[in-house]
């Protein structure tokens, strides 16, 4: 017990006195068990935006992109828009796994597979923008750096939308891969359990024929830890290529060189927001709250907290910085975007992320489910204006006063957007139910040093 | 290669770990040990080599750098070079910093990926590869320890009894 010692001031991370096969037939039991009513519902509301969304993309495709709200002013809006607010919610699985793991928070472990999961999901919806904004999908391969005999250029290395291509594509394999390392050993208990045939056949192909050897156990945690290190300047790095997009730009409002961190930070914002929307749910109907405690959501409301100060600070930052640089194009588009005629986004981005998460502060509050809840939703949408507003307010009103126009959407602009929304909840509804959501493994690694029963049993003994 | 073997199951990882110790101080072989997550200090206790997947793990990195800079050098400066907005792109040290986001982008995606593949092949783990772990109880809450038997039976199992036991079974391998 003596090796497994942790201060007695830190609460434990697994309640309700569980031991290594509890906690195998906790996580096991949403993957045997039947699915009930309100999944099937969730499930086909989900199912039915999805394919509305499949709807428009196909009109979208076969008309042109004409069908949605864009003209000569605002040549990008919301599927860019849309771009940015999935990727950076793409940000908090890989934050919460590999910066965490470097950092040996022991709380990332009950939220670490989820989390990525959300990543994993909410990048492929990212990755769906821009291959419908080339008009011609089929022809996305001409973004790889192949021979020039398909017309008469290589691609352009100093592009950041080619450095985009490489960074999401990069970032989307390498959490793939971390994810399902990390998932082997959790197939295989599910794969030990399974009586169906079929289950155990399944199981027994995604866990690769992990054993658990003491020789593979060396290796997985070494592979972690690389990888930890390899993903933490890549998940930075990710978000400063899509914040490159418009920061190389010489549009005003856009070329501000307090983008890369400002985007880092309100990507891990809206990434624990959209974690904490997912897992306050799930841990309910799943029954993993021993696992998920209310711990874990206010360590995540801190991060919120702290994430949400930081964009604030770069908010205002990017105020003051228009007005002391004395460039009267700059200062306008900023006066613009607060007073213009999209003043209420930009004041719907204020409240929603400066303001908001302010409210943290109060133990009282942020140790309250409903209102992490209602707060991670209120931050998503704080978050999806945030990007809204630099891409629209900055591009309506250009050099040109006579081009100055307003920007709105097109039913097919929302009904895309709506369809990656049912897209994403299709993915991760089906992964609540086949996938271990518990990083099983992991967590049996730490029930003694944070287990509550073993906490207790060593204030007992006094050590 | 032995074909009976002596299988010690624990029911917990300290007792695993003392047991590994003391069975290692007697003198006994353990062929493999098997447990549902990473027991610490087991892989000293059972004196494994350090693992060096981290040395790969760097050596392919180095190659997704090389491999940026020589892709990028050839495609936007012996290539076809080109005036881009003005920017400077007729030697690779002009046009360097442009190269600097998918250079580090690269090195990561090498690195990870072949790290990954060394791994699953030196682990022997694929899709359609079956499991090899004795008793399927050892990825829920048991730890085994696999030792091979020749003519010495009684005398590992007076050793193993030693140790904080939960359960002792001989297994015999019919196709080895």
């Amino acid at each position: 017990m003596a090796s497994h010692y942790e201060a007695p001031i830190r609460k434990p991370l697994v309640t309700g006195n569980k031991t290594y096969h509890q906690i195998s037939v906790d996580v096991a039991k949403p993957i045997e068990g039947k699915a009930n009513k309100q999944w099937w519902i969730v499930f086909s509301i989900s199912l039915v935006l999805f394919m509305w969304g499949v709807g428009c993309m196909i009109y979208t495709i076969s008309t042109g992109i004409g069908v949605w709200g864009l003209n000569k002013t605002v040549g990008w809006a919301w599927d860019i828009t849309n771009f940015v607010w999935w990727i950076g919610i793409g940000h908090a699985g890989t934050l919460i796994s590999a910066v965490l793991l470097l950092f040996r928070q022991k709380w990332r472990m009950g939220i670490n597979r989820s989390a990525e999961a959300m990543t994993i999901f909410s990048v492929m919806q990212a990755g769906l923008f821009p291959l419908i904004h080339m008009g011609r999908p089929w022809l996305a391969y001409w973004v790889l750096p192949i021979p020039n005999q398909f017309g008469s250029l290589w691609v352009n290395f100093n592009s950041p939308l080619l450095w985009d291509v490489f960074a999401i594509s990069t970032y989307l394999t390498v959490s793939l891969v971390f994810w399902w390392t990390g998932l082997l050993p959790d197939f295989a208990m599910i794969r030990d359990r399974a009586v169906k045939p079929f289950q155990k056949k399944i199981y027994s192909l995604v866990s690769f024929g992990w054993s658990g050897r003491a020789k593979d156990w060396q290796r997985f945690e070494e592979i972690s830890l690389v990888l930890a290190g390899l993903a933490t300047p890549l998940v930075l790095s990710v978000h400063t290529i899509v914040s490159f997009d418009f920061a190389t730009s010489v549009i005003p409002g856009w070329h501000t060189t307090i983008f890369p961190p400002y985007f880092v930070a309100g990507a891990i914002f809206s990434g624990f927001a959209m974690v904490n929307t997912l897992l306050i749910v799930m841990r309910k109907v799943c029954n993993l709250e021993d696992y998920i405690t209310l711990q874990h959501i206010e360590l995540m409301n801190i991060v919120i907290m702290i994430t949400g100060s930081i964009v604030g600070c770069a908010y205002i930052t990017e105020l003051f910085i228009a007005w002391y640089s004395g460039v009267e194009y700059e200062q306008y588009a900023f006066l613009n975007r607060a007073t213009g005629p999209y003043w209420w986004a930009y004041w719907a981005m204020m409240t929603c992320n400066v303001f908001s998460p302010q409210l943290m502060w109060f133990k009282k509050l942020r140790t309250s489910i409903i209102f992490s809840f209602i707060i991670s939703i209120v931050v998503n949408i704080g978050m999806w204006f945030e990007r809204f507003v630099i891409i629209v307010t900055s591009l309506h009103r250009d050099y040109l006063p006579s081009s100055w126009t307003m920007f709105s959407p097109s039913f097919v602009d929302i009904g895309i957007f709506i369809g990656t929304i049912g897209f994403f909840f299709v993915l991760f509804l089906l992964y609540a139910r086949t996938f271990p959501v518990i990083a099983q493994a992991e967590v049996k690694t730490i029930l003694k040093s944070s287990g509550d029963n073993y906490k207790k049993l060593r204030d007992k003994n006094g050590k | 290669m032995a074909n009976k073997f002596l299988h010690a199951i624990y029911d917990d990882d300290d007792k695993l770990l003392d047991a590994v110790k003391f069975l290692k101080k007697e003198g006994v072989y353990i062929e493999d040990v098997f447990t549902p997550f990473p027991v610490h200090g087991l892989d000293k206790a059972l004196g494994l080599e350090p693992t060096r997947i981290s040395i790969a793990g760097f050596i392919y990195g180095c190659i997704g750098f090389a491999f940026a800079i020589f892709m990028m050098n050839y495609i936007m400066i012996v290539d076809w070079p080109q005036n881009i907005g003005g920017k400077p792109s007729f030697s690779f040290i002009e046009n360097m910093p442009a190269f600097v986001p998918i250079m580090f982008e690269l090195t990561v995606f090498f690195s990870a990926h072949l790290m990954v593949i060394t791994f699953y092949l030196r682990s022997r783990l694929w899709p359609f590869k079956e499991a090899e772990n004795p008793i399927p109880e050892t990825t829920d809450d048991k730890f085994l320890v696999q030792i091979p038997v020749s003519d010495n039976e009684k005398e590992l199992k007076s050793k193993v009894k030693k140790t904080d036991i939960f359960k002792i079974d001989i297994v015999e391998n019919k196709d080895e």
